[in-house]
């Protein structure tokens, strides 16, 4: 059972970049649905830096670059030029795929070399490690998954204890009100849905780099959309995004861990369920009656200033 | 006076498109000098003030503040320089406290949780008389109290020139009592204020100079000491205006009850009572008024009679028949006619991008035969509504959403009156129109009144409905707190109603 958590947090980690990467863009106002584009973006750029460098700093900072320069398309579309955030995202995705499969095509197939492979070793944090049960499941993992933990912190403290976290809040739920309050809604809206373009180009290359850690077509297959709908699930919070995650991780490796125990139910049975979950709790969020718990305000709008 | 003005606006010139807001106007405001900018619906109040809190930028002009020429690019920019607009609907972040609202967008301390910030709060709040809770929620707000936090934001971001754009429209009598007192002890601590309104009683109260517009230019500023109410009008609307509303006294054997609701519930969709208990009787040949501050009950009230909503509990009769339950189309048959006038106007009612003749036959095809559309009736009644009711158009054939606000309520009062209702519902139908196509409406629904239909008439301005109307009923979140007959009542007692004290001496009818 602890060897089954285990794998569900590395299962989780891809997920949980990609969430709070389009958590935050969501934050700002943006509905960035170009999630799976921009994951596979940074996985093929990751695993490329990685294969031809061997360097695993730089496959990081490729990963997170392309990711970035993704988003960077859908600001300049939506926050720029207005256009409409659905169709931007969507395009996005398919630019995304397409993308991928063009730089990836030469490595399908290829390893990441030895010194990629041992940093992302697992480490045993001491102390925390040593903790029955906790210890062996979240604590003797490899630096992205701590990195993951991390950010999942911070991302707390930034939006509900630091000022430019309220601004940006502010920014995705009342953009008219921000801006009368002397708020840069352009840069801010710019910043954060690049920044969570990083995190998703960061999620892709986790799953090409440590999770599979070998090029192949489509590595993404889906996660992004998964993304998509879990910031719906945790309600625009880090937090419960990180819950989120470890679910839906566990639940797309449970058909390898129940073969190996011999019980046979199709890994393609379970990743319809996996989506039906992921509806029926789409469905049961969306009927919440707290006020803070629903989405942006002015989620997926445009701001013209002199409209009127 | 000071030789510096606060703030200096010269030949200003902005333009929508094909539309001149503006057109060379100029403008000035004197340091501790409560300014009224007065005007009709579309003189160009509120762009000029829009342009100087930095939401849009004049095609050409130039403003000073305190002797200094500034270039705004942003409502930052305006801030910066002292400026703080208080707008109509509130730039607040619902969601959040007080507190975050007030501290949104400031440069200072990288974490929110200062210490010195609960105090500056307070003694901003202490220096002028203003109370509210940091720690409350603005979705928890009544309006007042979010007014009250909107003039703290300003001044805490040192706005030492507010702008506020009809503050009172949304305020009872007793609110804006407070309001007034807050201002007043602005102008004292040297604030220049200006205040944006078409109410002239207010003006004459508040203000020490008030400045007109008029079709995006600038009449002329007069001392209000100087000023009279006869001729403010006439700088408003280029002409005399008589402002008597004409209210006959119908005998009382024209009168027999047409419509009565018993004990109407209606839950809305958050699960709180939007209109609650509520029980009254229409006569024919009567205008009865419905006041209340705007969501109040109003919206849920037209809907439930219009068969738009369901209701929880009660009955509704018509002539001695309930009506609870029938579908919208059955209810007019029965000659059940609801025009309602949302803030946008076009929400309710009308097509915009269609024409005025289909718009009317919108309302007139299910008395028609066959499945085709016969334009010719129809057409010959779009004149008619037109001529009646002079309503300006270019044609029949112009689509409705390019016609002014006061045209295209025209029209939709036109349609429903034109089918002969027997309960003609109307909310706001003045809303936003100018003081003569306002009066227009007035002699459109009296002369309802007389040919014995009953007309319920939702209203914001409380001169307006106790002139107007026979009875007058005020609603109080969902529930009525009085039913009262408007010769012989005052504005206060409604405005007591209105803030939920119940009157003395029970509920006449």
């Amino acid at each position: 059972m602890t060897s089954f958590l285990a794998a569900a947090i590395i299962a989780a980690t891809p997920l949980l970049f990609a969430t709070l990467g389009e958590l935050i863009a969501e934050k700002s106002g943006s509905l960035n649905l170009g999630v799976e584009g921009m994951m596979l973006m940074g996985a093929v750029i990751g695993f490329s830096a990685a294969y031809h460098t061997g360097n695993p700093v730089l496959a990081l900072l490729g990963a997170f670059a392309a990711g970035a320069l993704g988003a960077l398309i859908f600001a300049v579309v939506t926050v720029t030029l207005q256009g409409n955030q659905v169709v931007t995202g969507l395009t996005l995705t398919i630019f995304g795929t397409g993308f991928s499969s063009f730089v990836g095509d030469k490595m399908i197939g290829q390893s990441v070399p030895k010194t990629v492979q041992s940093f992302f070793a697992k480490i045993d944090i001491p102390l925390l490690g040593d903790i029955p049960v906790i210890g062996p499941i979240f604590f003797r993992q490899d630096v992205f998954v701590y990195l993951g933990y991390l950010m999942v912190i911070l991302f707390s403290i930034y939006l509900f204890k630091t000022r430019p976290g309220l601004n940006v809040r502010a920014v995705g739920e009342n953009t008219a009100a921000a801006d009368a309050s002397g708020i840069n809604i352009t840069f801010y809206k710019y910043a954060h849905i690049i920044f969570g373009g990083g995190l998703c180009g960061l999620g892709g290359a986790y799953l090409a780099i440590v999770y599979v850690p070998m090029w192949q077509a489509d590595v993404v297959n889906g996660r992004g959309w998964i993304a998509v709908a879990l910031v719906i699930f945790a309600a625009w919070n880090p937090t419960k995004a990180f819950l989120g995650s470890f679910l839906f991780g566990a639940l797309s490796i449970l058909g390898m861990r129940m073969q190996s125990v011999n019980i046979n139910i199709s890994q393609y049975l379970l990743d319809i369920v996996q989506y039906v979950v992921m509806i029926v709790i789409v469905i049961i969020s969306t009927h919440k009656n707290r006020k803070e718990d629903l989405p942006p305000g002015n989620l997926s709008e445009s701001y013209f200033r002199e409209d009127r | 006076m000071s030789a510096e003005a606060a703030i200096r606006m010269q030949n200003i010139t902005k333009s929508f498109g094909s539309v001149i807001a503006n057109d060379h106007i100029d403008f000035a405001v004197q340091p501790g000098e409560i300014h009224a900018l007065l005007g009709e619906n579309g003189a160009g109040k509120s762009t000029l003030m829009n342009m100087l809190s930095g939401i849009y930028r004049p095609d050409s002009g130039s403003i000073f503040i305190n002797g200094e020429e500034v270039h705004f690019s942003a409502p930052r920019d305006a801030i910066k320089k002292g400026i703080g607009m208080i707008h109509q609907h509130f730039k607040l972040v619902d969601i959040m406290t007080a507190r975050d609202n007030i501290i949104l967008g400031q440069k200072s301390s990288f974490f929110t949780r200062e210490t010195g910030l609960n105090k500056k709060i307070s003694e901003i709040s202490d220096r002028y008389g203003l109370d509210v809770n940091p720690q409350k929620k603005v979705y928890q707000m009544s309006v007042g109290e979010k007014q009250t936090l909107e003039i703290i934001k300003v001044l805490y971001r040192g706005a030492h020139i507010l702008i506020m754009d009809e503050p009172t429209a949304v305020l009872t009598p007793q609110e804006i009592g407070k309001l007034f007192r807050i201002i007043r002890s602005l102008k004292e601590q040297g604030c220049a204020v200006i205040i944006i309104t078409h109410k002239l009683g207010e003006v004459m109260e508040i203000s020490d100079r008030i400045t007109v517009l008029r079709k995006g230019r600038s009449i002329g500023t007069v001392n209000t000491a100087d000023a009279e109410i006869p001729s403010l009008i006439e700088m408003m609307v280029g002409r005399k205006v008589d402002l008597k509303i004409k209210r006959e006294a119908l005998s009382a054997e024209q009168k027999k009850e047409l419509l009565r609701l018993d004990a109407v519930t209606v839950i809305d969709k958050d699960g709180k009572a939007a209109l609650d208990d509520v029980s009254f009787s229409l006569n024919t040949a009567e205008i009865l008024g419905v006041a209340g501050v705007a969501g109040s009950g109003q919206k849920e009230l037209c809907e439930t009679i219009a068969g738009l909503q369901i209701a929880e509990k009660g009955r509704i009769f018509f002539n001695e028949e309930n009506i609870l339950g029938k579908s919208p189309r059955e209810i007019i048959k029965l000659g059940i006619r609801m025009g309602f006038i949302p803030e946008d106007r076009l929400g309710m009612g009308l097509v915009a991008s269609m024409d005025i003749i289909h718009n009317i036959i919108l309302k007139e095809y299910q008395s028609q035969k066959g499945i085709v559309l016969h334009r010719k009736s129809s057409i010959e009644k779009a004149g008619q509504i037109v001529e009646r009711l002079d309503i300006q158009t270019p044609g029949l054939t112009t689509s409705v959403g390019k016609l002014s606000g006061g045209n295209i309520q025209k029209v939709l009062l036109g349609r429903e009156i034109d089918s002969n209702p027997k309960v003609l519902i109307t909310a706001y139908p003045v809303r936003g129109l100018d003081i003569g196509a306002s009066y227009k409406i007035y002699d459109l629904l009296n002369e309802q009144k007389r040919s014995g239909v009953g007309v319920i008439f939702i209203g914001e301005d409380l001169d307006v409905l106790l002139e107007l109307c026979d009875r007058i009923l005020v609603l109080t979140g969902g529930k009525i707190t009085g039913i009262v007959d408007a010769p012989k009542v005052s504005k206060e007692e409604i405005g007591f109603l209105m803030t939920g004290g119940m009157r003395s001496g029970g509920v006449s009818s």
